[in-house]
């Protein structure tokens, strides 16, 4: 079981890693810095496998791809929010982080919940409830199934999205 | 057909686009800074593929220049190393990238840009599209010259009417920022026009454009005209919306804009001056891709001439760029702002970010003529920012507390 790291509406970039904290490519300074000031008990606490469910426009803000990247580096198995910021949502998707759009599960679950998580359906269980959230599509998908943005480049070039925009 | 998004996607591609198509366009070029350059490096050579063109790929050193820390100077120097290996000549280490690459020429109308910065959203005011990517999707534009985008549906905004003297393009935007909600334009382009718009200088239509990002649109357009012309010179393109289907149309009266500031602890909770006057202000910074530029310190020093800041009041004025810095000297602004008991660093982001030049304290405000006022975003997730135009921050400055700029002169 994943335990849920429960957070607000309009959680920015700045939130989930200060500019103090990201300058730097170090990833597990990065990791240190993830929700450092926000939720001071998250690095103490998250364990991989966890869950961050957010509400609305998670990650907006600056681009900083450091901010995904610090999730990532605590071993977080999907963010759910309601809503993401349009540049955390590419980010976190290019980098291979699991992001589901829910826009139930916020307002019913508690932070510290227990909560089973099914990345590739988009689907989350808490307390004995099924959430049926909103897997990325389109270019999206295609860059999740290859890993990561660079896997999908390396794989094929621009092909596979080339086949998405034909069908668009 | 279609909107100016659509007009410019469609020119690039050569055949008719429309919103919600998903299209790989090249990119005219491809800036990443001293923060999220390396990560974006790290990617690019993750591929193993060689760089696009080095003519295109741009850096800039302003997120921490000079550095303060070791780590900082260990990043300039990674990009730097980088730079050097691959022939990138467009190394910039005199201002704030959406002021920089628009003094040198990169940003032009039509165009099509990418920077690894949520900001680059700023040069839709000369009529390119332009929007912040990740880090990764920039490395990638550093090998292949393209990236992918959704062709967004459009807002337009017109805004009609004149402004109210001490009203400026920043509390039209914080205006918008109010009405639309801080996602309120998430995955769409905005297009700004009406007569105040057209009435406006380049500089406050970059604070437009800039500012279009905080309620989440991926681009913010004006559409080219005489304006954009004076700057653009040879490069203009005259694009324009032909008979466009917008998604939704927003008109605002400008006449009835009070000056507007952004309160704690979100860009979407915005007020008329009147709500928060007389809050006492720690700190007032003027400066950021915001408001940094030549027409925003003019308006500045004008206020601050032959005054002294509040002695409560630490006053940091950045301007946004070394030819922003060198007429303000020359124009004597820089001379009225050190007199006045302020203090001018060096071109660049300032304190914007909250990791050098006037980091703020648990219970400090600060009044920032930026873009940003998430909790932590300057220093202390415990200090209250408030975002305002520059009229607002020095009529504050002098006021040791918010004070509406029409009391200041």
């Amino acid at each position: 079981m994943a335990r849920v790291f429960k957070l607000g509406d309009g959680v920015s970039t700045d939130a989930i890693i200060p500019g103090r904290y990201n300058v730097t490519t170090d990833r597990d300074t990065l990791r240190r810095g993830c929700l450092v000031e926000a939720r001071p008990d998250f690095g103490q606490n998250v364990q991989p496998g966890d869950v961050i469910v957010a509400g609305r426009n998670f990650g907006c803000g600056s681009s900083r791809e450091h901010a995904p990247l610090a999730i990532k580096e605590n071993g977080v198995a999907a963010v759910v929010a309601a809503s993401f910021a349009r540049i955390f949502y590419r980010n976190a998707v290019n980098i291979g982080l699991p992001v589901i759009r829910c826009d139930a599960l916020h307002d019913f679950v508690e932070d510290g919940d227990d909560a089973e998580v099914d990345v590739a359906r988009a689907r989350v269980t808490v307390r004995g409830r099924e959430f049926q959230g909103e897997a990325p599509s389109g270019v999206a998908l295609r860059i999740i199934e290859a890993g990561s943005l660079i896997g999908m480049i390396r794989e094929g070039g621009w092909a596979a999205v080339e086949e998405v925009s034909h069908v668009s | 057909m279609g909107t100016l998004a659509e007009e410019i996607f469609s020119r690039r591609l050569g055949r008719n686009v429309r919103a919600g198509d998903t299209v790989i366009a090249d990119v005219d070029c491809a800036l990443a800074h001293d923060v999220t350059g390396p990560l974006a490096i790290q990617a690019f050579q993750a591929l193993e593929a060689p760089l696009w063109n080095a003519d295109r790929v741009v850096f800039t050193f302003d997120h921490v220049m000079p550095a303060n820390t070791v780590a900082a100077a260990e990043l300039h120097q990674m990009i730097r190393a980088f730079a050097a290996e691959h022939g990138v000549r467009h190394l910039y280490a005199e201002g704030i990238c959406h002021q920089v690459l628009v003094e040198k020429g990169f940003i032009r109308p039509g165009g099509i840009v990418v920077g690894a910065d949520s900001h680059s959203t700023t040069y839709g005011a000369l009529g390119c599209f332009a929007t912040g990517l990740g880090s990764t999707d920039i490395g990638v534009v550093f090998a292949t010259g393209k990236t992918w985008f959704r062709v967004p549906e459009t807002l337009r905004i017109d805004v009609r009417g004149e402004l109210p003297p001490g009203v400026s393009a920043k509390d039209v935007a914080l205006h918008v920022v109010r009405i639309m909600g801080a996602d309120g334009a998430d995955y769409m382009a905005v297009e700004w026009g009406g007569e105040a718009v057209r009435a406006m200088p380049l500089d406050a239509r970059l604070t437009l454009c800039n500012l279009s990002v905080d309620f989440g649109a991926k681009a913010g357009l004006v559409e080219p005209d005489e304006v954009t012309r004076a700057h653009a010179g040879e490069h203009f393109a005259d694009v324009h919306p032909i008979q466009p289907s917008y998604a939704s149309v927003l008109e605002v009266d400008a006449s009835g804009i009070r000056p507007q500031v952004a309160v704690h602890p979100a860009i979407d909770n915005v007020h008329d001056i009147d709500d928060v006057a007389g809050t006492p202000l720690h700190e007032v910074f003027i400066g950021s891709c915001t408001n940094g530029r030549l027409d925003d310190l003019a308006v500045v020093a004008a206020v601050l001439q032959d005054r002294r800041v509040h002695d409560r009041t630490r006053t940091v004025i950045v301007p946004a760029s070394r030819g922003v810095y060198l007429s303000a000297l020359d124009a004597g602004y820089i001379d009225t702002f050190v007199r006045a008991g302020a203090l001018v660093l060096n071109p660049g982001c300032g304190p914007c970010l909250g990791r050098q030049h006037g980091v703020v304290g648990a219970g400090e405000n600060v009044l920032s003529t930026s873009n940003r006022n998430y909790p932590g975003r300057m220093g202390s997730p415990g200090a209250r920012i408030y975002l305002a135009s520059p009229a607002v921050a020095a009529a504050s400055a002098v006021a040791g507390e918010i004070a509406d700029p029409a009391e200041a002169r």
